[in-house]
């Protein structure tokens, strides 16, 4: 009896509750519930979390070439030794097939390089400005370095680079590609969806028109011709800017169309007439009435955005259209394993793929929860 | 607003001082227009040449079929609508005359304090996003009233006045049902204390024991109040419950307009006469033929020659095909606009058909 009352006033608490949620509030009710959108939504938070720790996870410099190890197979850290906790590498000795001719090395198993946490290594700037030298793991001695740059988790490539230090970086930069892009698509999709949807008549004549003349041409010819208007002279960082506008100017016009439809399909409801007939002005009518009606598809339009900005990143620089080196980007690290023949002999090249694979369909699922969260009054 | 006013020159059909609004040859014409260019080819005549006054304190009904310029008369009337032609003069509280059909818009705003709308569909009239305190305290924060203190409190007595909870106010629309939210809407229109406030079919998207309610409800508010209502609604057993005096429009045209139970019992229009025996009658006894009207309603953009009822009346004679009729008082407070008004004898509704 008296958990029935119990069990009926806890009820009537989560209607109250229920009754006073804003759609935020519901919205992550029903977000919550789509398990691949939380997961997702986790391993991003991982990968961008990896931003301003890229060189503190690095263990070697990622910049440097190494004439000894190039196209050196990833190297595992062994944690045991003789059953006692003692972190090392093996040591490494360089040889040339006689009969291929093709670079290999050899093992030394009694060669043990001490490993550690928290080791000394490179210098770099933490967050741009804060001078460090520590890194997560590295070797013991840090006189090691000068022979042996790093630890090559991921192997090295070509010269002799230390893969795995290289993919923080470019997780950095192909990651927050995306970010800048999809900010500029946003302002640009807004402010021409909504001039085009509020006011409609020839202004919106106009912008869809452009939109889709636009839409008519092949995006691969329009990216080279746009790349190739970037500057040669160009810094690496107004390079950076300048593919981020390239890959915005194809962005907007697909947030354009749904800011635009909203705007279209709001005008006409009772409660914009309503807010009308109370007095309202156009900007508090625009901004407190309708945009809020649907922020939740503009998120869920960005987080599907976002991957096609890092996969357009991508593509370009693979293609060699993109960033340039020295920059560091997925597509730039992928350009090695444009050979067949690297890639069959040197197949950990390769695994920049894979976290592309995984941020690209991360993205996806999360915008897949956001979406059905996004209309929390709908069934 | 000095340039608005005019000079006392309401012509008063009853002669009376207490015209609260009077429409005088209103018309809205949409136009129809056709490719790329968008040239205009035609126009939808949903609103054409229709005049009534509507006095202090009663409720006029406005009935008629789906399309038949009713919504687009009240939208007109709150200025949602720009009017094509026509005015539409409400006198102020100070017995100034104003023109709402030419009205600029600070003017505008300030009459948006006289006049208020109740909406016909209460899930989509209440913006989802906004809580009770901010849909029902909206006007009077555009309207000046800054302290969230003061607004709150009216938003409280308000929402106890439409009979719900004042502690409802930190919730969002999605918690209430239809009838709940109506009372929200009215509550809304009553926020600025307006005089005249235009009701748009409130009830009609409403379950038939929430109708009640709300119609009771809005008959007190009229008695407390000292409101005006101008009540459009389709459904005829629900006017003649609430309404003073009902006008009835056919295609963008009043065909006749009189106190509702002369209007109910003695119509002159063959179109009220037939809708009034359209009304059902819940009684499984009765089997009396029902008269049913025949043909489609006549298309605003096309509109036949003369009364634009003659294809579906059945006592249209030549004269009705060709000329159209005038709108004209034919007994005291019974405006009728037919050619054979006077000779005809038609049916009402008695009492007892009457469904309640």
């Amino acid at each position: 009896m008296a958990e029935q009352v119990i069990t009926a006033t806890e009820d009537a608490f989560e209607e109250e509750e229920f009754s006073i949620a804003s759609q935020w509030q519901l919205m992550w009710w029903r977000f919550r519930k789509h398990k691949p959108a939380i997961v997702s939504a986790i391993i991003l938070g991982i990968f961008y979390l990896l931003f301003p720790l890229a060189e503190f996870l690095g263990t070697g410099d990622p910049a440097q070439i190494s004439e000894p190890y190039h196209y050196l197979r990833p190297q595992v850290i062994r944690f045991f030794d003789d059953g006692s906790f003692s972190p090392h590498v093996n040591g490494l000795r360089p040889y040339r097939d006689p009969m291929t001719f093709q670079k290999k090395y050899e093992l030394l198993p009694d060669e043990k390089i001490g490993v550690t946490f928290f080791a000394k290594g490179f210098e770099y700037n933490f967050l741009g400005f804060i001078k460090a030298d520590r890194h997560l793991i590295g070797f013991t001695d840090p006189a090691t370095l000068d022979s042996r740059p790093s630890i090559f988790l991921l192997g090295s490539d070509s010269v002799g680079r230390d893969s795995w230090s290289r993919l923080m970086l470019a997780n950095r930069i192909s990651l927050s590609i995306g970010l800048i892009g999809v900010a500029i698509t946003l302002i640009l999709g807004i402010m021409m969806g909504g001039i085009s949807g509020y006011y409609g008549g020839w202004v919106d004549t106009i912008i869809q028109r452009i939109i889709e003349v636009k839409s008519a041409i092949p995006t691969l010819p329009l990216w080279m011709g746009l790349s190739a208007a970037v500057p040669q002279d160009w810094t690496v960082l107004q390079v950076y800017f300048g593919i981020t506008v390239v890959l915005s100017i194809f962005g907007w016009t697909g947030m354009a169309r749904t800011v635009r439809g909203k705007f279209l399909a709001l005008r006409e409801e009772d409660y914009v007439m309503a807010a009308r007939l109370s007095g309202s002005g156009e900007g508090r009518i625009m901004f407190r009435h309708m945009l809020p009606g649907f922020y939740s598809h503009i998120i869920a339009t960005i987080s599907l955005s976002i991957p096609s900005m890092i996969i357009g990143e991508t593509s370009l620089s693979f293609l060699g259209l993109g960033l340039r080196p020295p920059a560091v980007s997925y597509g730039i690290m992928l350009i090695q394993a444009q050979n067949p023949v690297t890639v069959a002999l040197y197949p950990w090249l390769m695994f920049v793929a894979l976290p592309v694979i995984i941020v690209i369909l991360a993205f996806n699922f999360l915008g897949d929860g956001l979406r059905d969260a996004a209309d929390p009054y709908g069934k | 607003m000095v340039e608005e006013t005019k000079q006392d020159t309401i012509a008063d059909d009853s002669g009376q001082q207490d015209t609260l609004l009077e429409v005088n040859n209103l018309r809205k014409f949409f136009p129809i227009t056709k490719g790329f260019l968008k040239r205009v080819i035609g126009q939808v005549r949903a609103v054409d040449d229709v005049s009534f006054a509507i006095r202090q304190g009663e409720t006029l009904g406005l009935v008629g079929e789906s399309g038949c310029g009713k919504t687009t008369t009240a939208r007109c009337i709150m200025r949602a609508l720009d009017p094509s032609s026509g005015e539409i003069l409400y006198r102020t509280e100070d017995g100034s005359l104003i023109d709402v059909s030419t009205i600029g818009p600070a003017p505008l705003r300030e009459l948006r304090k006289d006049m208020q709308m109740i909406f016909q569909d209460p899930f989509t009239s209440l913006t989802p996003r906004m809580s009770l305190l901010d849909i029902v305290g909206e006007p009077l924060l555009v309207h000046g009233e800054k302290s969230s203190r003061v607004r709150s409190e009216r938003v409280a007595e308000l929402l106890r006045l439409v009979g719900l909870r004042p502690e409802y106010m930190r919730r969002f629309p999605h918690a209430f049902s239809g009838g709940e939210r109506q009372r929200i809407g009215i509550a809304r229109a009553l926020a600025l204390n307006p005089r005249l406030v235009v009701a748009d079919e409130p009830v009609s998207a409403l379950d038939v024991s929430v109708q009640a309610q709300v119609i009771n409800l809005l008959s007190d508010l009229q008695e407390q109040l000292n409101l005006t209502y101008l009540f459009v609604a389709h459904d005829l057993s629900v006017v003649r419950h609430i309404s003073d005096r009902v006008a009835v429009m056919y295609v963008g045209k009043m065909v006749e307009l009189a106190e509702t139970e002369e209007l109910f019992s003695n119509p002159k229009h063959p179109y009220t006469s037939a809708l009034l025996q359209s009304v059902p009658i819940p009684d499984p006894k009765n089997k009396k033929e029902r008269f049913v009207l025949e043909g489609e309603v006549a298309s605003p953009a096309n509109p036949p020659e003369g009364c634009y009822f003659n294809p579906r009346c059945a006592h249209a004679t030549d004269v009705c095909r060709t000329e159209t009729p005038v709108f004209e008082e034919i007994e005291p407070k019974h405006w009728v606009a037919c050619h054979r008004a006077s000779e005809l004898d038609l049916r009402g509704l008695t009492e007892a058909a009457t469904p309640s």
